[in-house]
């Protein structure tokens, strides 16, 4: 029998709400079948734990005396796009500092945000007739400024590509270190965790989805950057390399670092560990034969990091349970994987949705609107004003 | 006999001193060199694992603090800061022998310093800076 949300919210008002995270729904349907998983579980929680650079913040500074239109902002050296209203930017997780430098950047301003540590503001202007003021330098922290909310235009990738590399020296890369002549693989999924491999058609995960962002409650704004329905999937629906992506919005100000940090890749630049909790209902048993993926069940492509261009060659597919052994074989060569993504935190972050939905503290929400389920990935050609017509 | 793995960590006047031929022509120590990274004029880190009675070793390690050698523990050299990890597991692909590794069950990192020999290919592989070498 189908159950509705608006059945599993009364569940959760009650206290008797049934909820598992996707790893234990996979030994619950093993044991009980289909059927019966369906009728006795009410939610299972997903989650991700992984650097996505596609984050930022939006803030608002308040006003000095006198007023200043912000044209130039530095937040500990970074900069932060001003180019809207006199004193709000966007902070950008992957900005990195003037100086070039790689060990600080946007993501790390937005951590010490959260942390409450204080940040140092530079901003200059040219001055209007309403905004007179042409430079400023203060600190501010998460309490002294105004609104402070992430808008991640691209988070929680439907599945992620398996980086080696076939060259004769070491690459670093956004998937991490790569060593010489297949040294070495890494991958960055939550698998059988992952929120959008376990609603692969997004049923349920839609625009103004409640969810799980840094340690706050935040929702789905629309859908990601990079969003793309064509990819090849499998029968059980998951598909076999990256496909769909969220845009996610969430209040800084409620988050903690336990659940959002900064992080460099050496030779790459900054970025940002989010974690991202995702609850699905269990609506019926459709949402159950989704909800049993397990990480020998998801597939994923290996390409060769060492060639820079935007189509790398392929060296097969391999599963998330081959990965997580720590050896995958890439042309018959036995080869040390890791992985990007944290299991261990995306777990946490399955257990910590879990106690809010049974604390009655995290209800669920029915989408205002579905993700598109046509969307082609387009690739950027170099074109003169004429032939692009 | 015993086998004590150590770093040495030479001033940049000693490099060119021929000091680890003295270790087994007067102290009769076998070595192994896990790694080296020398260069004159320039300090130099050595990782070595050393045989012998454990009288010579000590004395051998005497005379390498007399010519200005700092001797450390190997095993001591890398710290995994747990505050900082994450246990994203990425340090493990680099690690030749797992001494980094992820626990089966839990996923969260594992760093067996036994089994680390100090090769280095971890330290700038971690995103959030929580492996470190202390020399």
């Amino acid at each position: 029998m189908a159950k509705t949300i608006e059945e599993i919210n009364e569940k959760i008002k009650k206290g008797s709400v049934v909820v598992l995270d996707a790893e234990e729904i996979i030994d619950y349907v093993r044991e009980n079948g289909i059927k019966k998983t369906a009728k006795d579980i009410d939610v299972v929680t997903t989650a991700t734990f992984g650097p996505m650079c596609s984050s930022g913040a939006f803030l608002n500074f308040g006003h000095s005396d006198p007023p200043i239109k912000m044209t130039k902002v530095l937040l500990n050296n970074v900069p932060a796009y001003a180019g809207l209203a006199a004193v709000d930017v966007y902070i950008g997780a992957a900005e990195l500092p003037e100086s070039g430098d790689m060990n600080y950047g946007g993501s790390y301003v937005i951590e010490d945000l959260i942390a409450g540590r204080p940040v140092e503001l530079k901003a200059t202007a040219y001055g209007t007739d309403c905004y007179p003021r042409k430079e400023i330098k203060t600190y501010i922290t998460k309490e002294t400024i105004n609104q402070a909310y992430l808008y991640n235009p691209r988070n929680v990738y439907q599945n992620y590509g398996v980086a080696t590399n076939s060259s004769s020296r070491t690459i670093y890369t956004y998937m991490g270190k790569l060593l010489p002549h297949f040294g070495n693989a890494t991958f960055s999924s939550a698998g059988q965790l992952n929120p959008l491999l376990n609603d692969p058609y997004f049923r349920t995960i839609g625009i103004g989805t409640r969810i799980f962002l840094g340690g706050a409650q935040g929702f789905v704004a629309w859908y990601g950057t990079q969003y793309n329905t064509n990819k090849e999937r499998l029968p059980n629906g998951t598909p076999i390399g990256p496909a769909g992506t969220l845009a996610l919005i969430g209040n800084l100000k409620h988050m903690s670092t336990n659940y959002i940090k900064a992080c460099t890749f050496y030779g790459y630049g900054v970025t940002i560990f989010m974690g991202v909790g995702i609850p699905i209902p269990v609506l019926d048993e459709e949402m159950v034969e989704f909800l049993k993926i397990k990480d020998e069940d998801i597939y994923t492509e290996i390409f060769d990091y060492s060639v820079q261009r935007r189509n790398q060659p392929s060296y097969g597919k391999v599963n998330y349970k081959q990965l997580r052994s720590g050896k995958i074989k890439i042309n018959g060569k036995n080869v040390q994987t890791g992985s990007i993504s944290s299991y261990s935190k995306a777990k946490e972050i399955t257990n910590v949705l879990k106690s809010w939905i049974k604390e009655g503290k995290f209800y669920l929400t029915s989408y205002v609107n579905p993700l598109p389920s046509e969307e082609k990935l387009n690739n950027l050609d170099i074109l003169s004003q004429e032939e692009i017509l | 006999m015993t086998t004590r793995k150590i770093v040495l960590t030479f001033p940049e006047n000693t490099v060119t001193k021929p000091i680890t031929y003295k270790l087994v022509k007067d102290f009769d120590l076998e070595f192994n060199i896990l790694r080296a990274e020398v260069t004159p004029n320039i300090e130099g880190k050595m990782l070595i694992e050393i045989k012998g009675s454990s009288i010579q070793i000590e004395k051998g390690i005497k005379y390498l603090i007399q010519e200005n050698v700092s001797v450390q523990e190997a095993s001591k050299d890398i710290i995994l800061d747990k505050e900082q990890c994450v246990h994203c597991g990425v340090c493990t692909s680099l690690c030749i022998t797992q001494a980094l590794s992820l626990n089966k069950n839990s996923f969260k990192l594992i760093f067996d310093k036994d089994k680390c020999i100090l090769c280095g290919l971890c330290l700038n592989s971690c995103p959030v800076n929580a492996i470190k070498l202390k020399i």
